[in-house]
């Protein structure tokens, strides 16, 4: 269960605390220890209730990038067979902080693209905390049209702080690659379903989330940007992180009220890391819903609606 | 998408973004210029070079034949749908700016000839909260997108941007796809598409429109990317090399087709759409 360096957040300190515990007396296996796990799982039970009875966006960020929470690959081994990963743009490089290929949902091949953070420090380092380089964006569309030019489905796993902003990825053309990702996905005349499982960060998100449908995790996040550098240039104050949450309404509840998403996907009580399995049953089956939903579109409506869909968002007045 | 309709007012003319008076001082060489003489030069520092950021309505009367065009999409403006209040509320900002003249939100879009043909050029208001992209913006660009297409006239825009409008949040956000999906549509039709980009230019109107020209221009000097430098600086802990994320960089790094002074941005439009327009 201990994943290591990340910190826990203050308000979830207890529930680590109780479960560290639980883990420990279920490793036991006494008698006794069976009985006082039963206390604190009741225990547990009740603190975690009691913290997300009432979450603030700003704890519901932190719920979003917690370090247990399932990713990409997770949800890839526990919904789809006969993964078969693919590496690289063929322009420049492979990024790990991308993984795409194709896979089984329900017997039937899909491509599958998302983001991947790192469980430890090491990995972490490797897919660098889940923020892409160019070439991830440009790994994902070739996979993409891949999928569209065998006529297979697109399912897209969204979680990041954000695309990464440095020398490299800027050299190699940054912006462009996610501009033209967004121009691409508009096109592919297969069907796109995109979840939004974590951290759905600015335009680094949304170079893979062009889609059909776009679903969203209860407690998942999306927004044009972070709480803390949104406080940083309108608060000039790093800690107005809470004000700065609440103002950018990045929670799942709001950005289904602006119909940026379309519909929101129960996780476990207390959030998915407490029940990863659960959390990525709900997932697939939403998938799967969506998918033959779509699958009765004929190319150039899936692309017409797609487009009408996108071009209904925003919200403007006319004088 | 959530309209309401009001009454249509028709818009007036807004400060130019040189101060007014005499004499101006150079922002690239601090020499004191003669404005009349600066205007003749579009703006552009006889002395040094230094292209000074200009206004959207000084941008299209030096692009469109004579400075004749006609306003598109004036009655479409921003609200404020996530009630955003930091120092003070979003809604209030919005109302300032329009009180000071500035009806067209972060894009000014006019409809004109350039070189004789018929264009709709989308040029972008720094003054106009950093030239932040919003839903109006999205809006009004997407609109003259779906117009270029319905007319088959190319479209030119000229970006001056810090990026997408924290105040509008994930809406902000959605406007990069919205236009994008209408750029694929144009792209499809095979309408032709200028990008010009100036300084600055980042964030989320690079990483859309301003990065899809089928032609990218970027005028000299220009600070062009997604990450804004002192975001990198803080990320990688180090300084930035000289000349990073300027115009000149990214034509030597394959992002832009050329760096075109303004003086000779005209003609190289008209030479371009020339070459792909039927
Ligand atoms: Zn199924
Ligand atoms: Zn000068």
């Amino acid at each position: 269960m201990a994943m290591g360096s990340l910190p826990v957040p203050p308000f979830l300190a207890r529930v680590e605390e109780l479960r560290a515990r639980l883990a420990e007396l279920e490793a036991l296996g006494t008698t006794q220890a069976r009985e006082e796990a039963a206390a604190v799982r009741e225990a547990l039970e009740e603190e975690v209730r009691r913290v997300t009875a009432s979450l603030t966006p700003w704890q519901k960020c932190l719920l979003a990038r917690h370090p247990e929470r399932p990713y990409t690959l997770d949800y890839i081994r526990g919904l789809f067979t006969d993964w078969v990963e693919l590496h690289g743009d063929r322009r420049f490089a492979d990024d790990p902080a991308i993984v795409a290929g194709f896979a089984r949902l329900d017997g039937e091949s899909v491509a599958v693209v998302g983001h991947q953070k790192g469980r430890d420090t090491k990995e972490r380092l490797y897919r660098n905390f889940g923020q892409p380089k160019p070439e991830g964006y440009r790994k994902a569309l070739r996979v993409m049209e891949l999928a569209a030019k065998f006529g297979r489905p697109i399912v897209c796993f969204v979680d990041t702080p954000g695309a990464y902003p440095g020398i490299d990825a800027e050299e190699r053309g940054q912006a462009e690659a996610i501009a033209y990702n967004l121009r691409a996905m508009a096109m592919l005349e297969v069907p796109i379903v995109v979840v939004i499982t974590g951290e759905g960060g600015s335009g680094g998100a949304l170079a893979i989330a062009v889609g059909d449908r776009v679903l969203m995790m209860e407690h998942a996040i999306y927004s044009v940007i972070s709480p803390e550098g949104c406080a940083a240039i309108l608060w000039k104050d790093q800690s107005a992180v809470q004000q700065a949450a609440a103002a950018l309404r990045l929670t799942a509840t709001d950005l289904l009220r602006f119909r940026v998403v379309d519909e929101v996907l129960p996780e476990p009580l207390g959030g998915a890391h407490m029940a990863p399995q659960l959390a990525i049953r709900t997932v697939g089956q939403a998938i799967c819903k969506h998918l033959h939903e779509l699958a009765r579109l004929k190319p150039k409506e899936l692309t017409e609606r797609r487009y009408q869909r996108f071009r209904a968002l925003g919200v403007v007045a006319e004088r | 998408m959530m309209v309401w309709f009001r009454r249509t007012s028709r818009e007036e003319r807004p400060p130019s973004r040189v101060p007014e008076g005499l004499w101006v001082k150079c922002e690239g060489c601090r020499e004191i210029l003669y404005r009349k003489e600066l205007e003749r030069s579009l703006f552009v520092c006889p002395r040094c070079g230094h292209h000074h950021r200009i206004s959207a309505r000084t941008r299209l009367a030096q692009l469109f034949d004579n400075g004749e065009w006609k306003e598109l999409f004036a009655n479409v403006y921003s609200t404020d749908p996530l009630e955003f209040v930091d120092s003070k509320p979003y809604s209030e900002r919005l109302k300032a700016l329009r009180d000071k003249g500035l009806k067209h939100d972060a894009m000014l879009i006019g409809v004109g000839k350039l070189g004789g043909r018929r264009v709709i050029v989308g040029a972008m208001e720094y003054a106009f909260m950093g030239g932040s992209m919003g839903s109006a913006m999205g809006e009004k660009l997407t609109r003259a997108i779906e117009r270029c297409l319905k007319t088959r006239t190319p479209l030119v825009t000229v970006a001056c941007s810090g990026g997408a409008r924290m105040q509008e949040g994930v809406l902000s956000l959605m406007q990069l796809a919205k236009i994008s999906a209408g750029l694929a549509k144009l792209h499809q039709a095979r309408i032709p598409f200028i990008s010009v980009l100036t300084d600055p230019t980042t964030g989320g109107v690079t990483a859309s429109f301003a990065m899809l020209g089928d032609i990218n221009i970027g005028e000299p000097g220009a600070l062009i990317g997604f990450a804004g430098p002192r975001v990198i600086e803080q990320t990688i802990r180090q300084k930035l090399p000289e000349g990073f994320q300027r115009a000149e960089f990214l034509l030597e790094h394959g992002m832009l087709d050329m760096v075109v002074p303004r003086g000779e941005l005209k003609e190289t439009l008209i030479r371009c759409l020339a070459h792909l327009a039927s």
